[in-house]
């Protein structure tokens, strides 16, 4: 058996053998609450502010206390929306993208059910970006919270947040943007920026799963969505997840150590890939946008078989990717943001994912490369919609149920 | 990832009859709408016996639709179209060991795949009425297009009827809040309809599920569900199905306690005891059970009320048999009589 290739980073990363041993000692002879007034407590307490100086050196925020600790992204974004519309009751609408993670999108949906709030859904174009001209009609005095993520977590796709924050700060709206995707893949600066909250997650970074933050710039009201303890400043109450806090710092300060990595290396075998199976293999292309783009991710369609196939078989050869097909989802709901895209469906159902990190090597880009065609190949010779290399589908109208 | 069998797996992995039949006499091409996937069947089919010679598929859809498809073709050779027609989606489901409830509608687009190639094998356009919706309960795999078919063909108004009737809601209840909106919804458009009286009509909130038993238990993997074509047809025009209480039946005997030699007068005793125990789940589906005799290790039992006539009363036989066994430890078989 060949060694195991893992490109399905944007879903979760292995968490660094550095930052287990940074969580150990938490568990056991670091036990105490930080909140206590022991000597249990205060060496804890040291951790957790140690941790919080890594985060915000990754980010760029302006000091420490910006950056609120939560149990991943899900609740950073959840907390974010809810305390934007909460600290500004006369504000009735949101703003948000057609091509957001469900945190944002079904909490949206949820509120303009149950709340009646406005909810405006930016469209993107064929290649995921965003509509600014929607995007600047539907700024009003009247929004609360805009809320674009960074990158996009299928096609890597990066929005321009930045000048995104600009024209929410005109109409006196709060900006959140949900990073989990770009937080330690590219450089992030948010003091120099009008970005008021962003959402990061631990295990995307080579961190723990289930710790995460918020950052919340200094100055923004702020609503809790916990009510409790004051932990991190009244902001979110719950004792500290302490071992989390020292993982998700250590994994910050690897992240930050390996930036240059991730931009040169790690985007040259996406690159290699990418090109590898555009030579190798005949109606499939790139979805997104390769101008703008995370430096891990290449999204690649191929035309007339479905992904869920795709998978299995690559699986069988041990390799990890993901799909935006609907069958590998639970729902069977197609992928949202290919949909989005107006990609076609023939295509987006046979939509790959690779999403690598610091850990893959040259070995795994020549695996997949040596292994993709034949299983391509396999899956079209027994779909109804294919005729050969770069002809027209057959003819096939099948009765819909 | 999906929870598939081996023998799905296999299927996927090796697919048997892929590819173009050339000499193809009869085409079905079909679609789910739900996940995009479709399937063209081609059949050579013996115009004077109607024996299906070959059959071929081609199919764009994940692996478990690509399984179903060659399950499929591997059914039907050397069957007669008659034969064929015969076969239910339920059938190919059973044939792989099983698809995850999510996935059971690959083996629907298989079963409408052979109606629509055999409608075009005789000259007729097939065309399909077969709705289904999203995924309401997870435990049986029941969508939302069966809860309303039988919500709507026996004008159930009671959240514990569609359990009865379609078993959804009989496991872990976390549908409960989507089974009754299904309910309320169809039980509102029956009353526009004039079909049922206001009052009689369900309102969301008015019962309270923590007062619902657990009715019957998903086998380890879920049981198959039963999103069969021929047995709706059944709901529509039989009396409450019973199975629910067969399971309900199955669910009771986690530990069968082991019985000392017996008497005959214990030995039947005991069997008596325990059918009593079983009579109040067949009663609530309409249907009852009375001993008749005991002979050996034979069981005769007269099946009543809504068990009789009943597709589903070898379920229920089956039910009361299992039970049986694990109460006394002896190996019963259960014999009903008219």
């Amino acid at each position: 058996m060949t060694t195991p290739v893992y490109l399905d980073n944007n879903a979760t990363t292995r968490c660094d053998e550095a930052v287990v041993q940074a969580m150990l000692p938490y568990f056991t002879e670091q036990f105490g609450n930080p909140s206590s007034m022991h000597a249990f407590g205060a060496s804890v307490g040291g951790a957790v502010k140690a941790a919080r100086a890594s985060l915000q050196k990754l980010v760029g925020a302006e000091f420490d206390h910006e950056i609120v600790f939560t149990s991943g992204g899900t609740e950073s974004d959840n907390m974010a929306i809810l305390s934007a519309l909460e600290a500004a009751p006369e504000r009735s609408e949101i703003i948000t993208s057609a091509v957001e993670h469900p945190a944002v999108l079904s909490l949206c949906a949820h509120l303009e059910k149950t709340r009646g709030i406005k909810v405006h859904v930016i469209p993107v174009d064929g290649r995921g970006l965003l509509d600014i001209a929607a995007y600047r009609a539907a700024l009003s005095e009247k929004t609360a919270v805009v809320s674009i993520m960074w990158a996009n977590n299928e096609t890597g796709t990066i929005f321009p947040v930045a000048e995104l924050a600009e024209l929410a700060k005109e109409v006196g709206a709060v900006f959140h943007t949900d990073a989990v995707q770009a937080v330690g893949k590219i450089p992030i600066d948010l003091k120099s920026t009008a970005i008021d909250m962003l959402s990061l997650s631990g295990h995307k970074l080579h961190g723990p799963k289930g710790i995460g933050a918020l950052y919340v710039k200094r100055g923004l009201r702020f609503r809790s969505l916990f009510k409790g303890g004051h932990q991190e400043r009244g902001r979110r109450a719950g004792t500290e997840n302490t071992p989390g806090i020292a993982g998700l710092g250590k994994a910050a300060e690897l992240a930050l150590l390996h930036m240059e990595d991730e931009q040169t290396r790690v985007a040259g075998l996406r690159d290699r890939l990418e090109k590898g199976l555009l030579q190798r293999i005949p109606n499939c292309f790139v979805t997104g946008n390769p101008a703008e783009r995370l430096p891990n991710t290449a999204n690649i369609a191929f035309e007339y078989i479905e992904g869920e196939g795709i998978l299995l078989l690559m699986n069988r050869e041990g390799i990890a990717a993901s799909s935006g097909s609907a069958c590998t989802s639970g729902s069977l709901e197609p992928s949202h943001v290919l949909r989005a895209m107006k990609i076609p469906y023939t295509a987006a159902h046979g939509a790959i994912r690779f999403s690598f990190s610091r850990d893959n090597t040259d070995a795994d880009v020549d695996r997949v490369l040596e292994v993709m065609p034949p299983i391509i190949e396999k899956l079209r010779a027994l779909s109804p919609f294919w005729k050969g290399a770069d002809q027209a589908p057959a003819t096939f109208n099948p009765v819909y149920a | 990832m999906w929870d598939y069998t081996d023998k799905v797996k296999d299927y996927f992995f090796n697919p048997k009859n892929a590819g173009v039949l050339e000499t193809a006499n009869a085409v079905g091409e079909v679609g789910a709408i739900s996940c995009g996937d479709a399937l063209k069947l081609m059949m050579r089919v013996d115009p004077e016996t109607e024996v299906i010679e070959a059959a071929t598929f081609q199919t764009f859809g994940c692996g478990s639709a690509i399984a179903s498809s060659s399950a499929l073709t591997e059914i039907i050779v050397g069957k007669t179209l008659g034969e064929a027609l015969q076969i239910s989606n339920q059938d190919i489901a059973d044939f792989l060991g099983g698809l995850p409830p999510e996935k059971m509608h690959c083996s629907v687009m298989g079963y409408e795949a052979l109606q629509a190639a055999v409608a075009n094998f005789r000259g007729e356009t097939w065309s399909d009425d077969h709705e289904e919706g999203g995924l309401v309960c997870k435990c049986f795999g029941v969508d939302e297009g069966m809860i309303e078919r039988a919500v709507r063909a026996n004008k159930l108004t009671t959240p514990e009827q569609v359990t009865n009737f379609t078993k959804a809601g009989g496991g872990c209840l976390t549908c409960f809040e989507g089974i009754e909106a299904v309910l309320a919804r169809v039980n509102e458009e029956l009353v526009a309809e004039g079909l049922l009286s206001f009052d009689e009509a369900y309102r969301i909130g008015s019962v309270d599920p923590r007062a619902l038993k657990q009715k019957a238990r998903p086998k380890a993997p879920p049981a198959p569900p039963k999103l069969d074509i021929k047995p709706l047809i059944a709901f529509e025009t039989l009396a409450p199905v019973p199975a629910p209480a067969a399971a309900a039946a199955t669910a009771v005997l986690e530990a069968p306690a082991p019985v000392a030699r017996l008497t005959t007068v214990q030995k039947i005793r005991l069997i008596e005891e325990t059918l009593e125990e079983i009579r109040p789940f067949l009663k609530q589906d309409g249907g009852d059970c009375e001993l008749v005799d005991v002979d050996g290790n034979n069981v005769i039992v007269k099946l009543a009320g809504a068990c009789v006539g009943c597709q589903m009363a070898s379920v229920t036989v089956n039910g009361v048999q299992e039970k049986l066994i694990a109460k006394t430890g002896l190996p019963l078989r259960v014999i009903p009589v008219k």
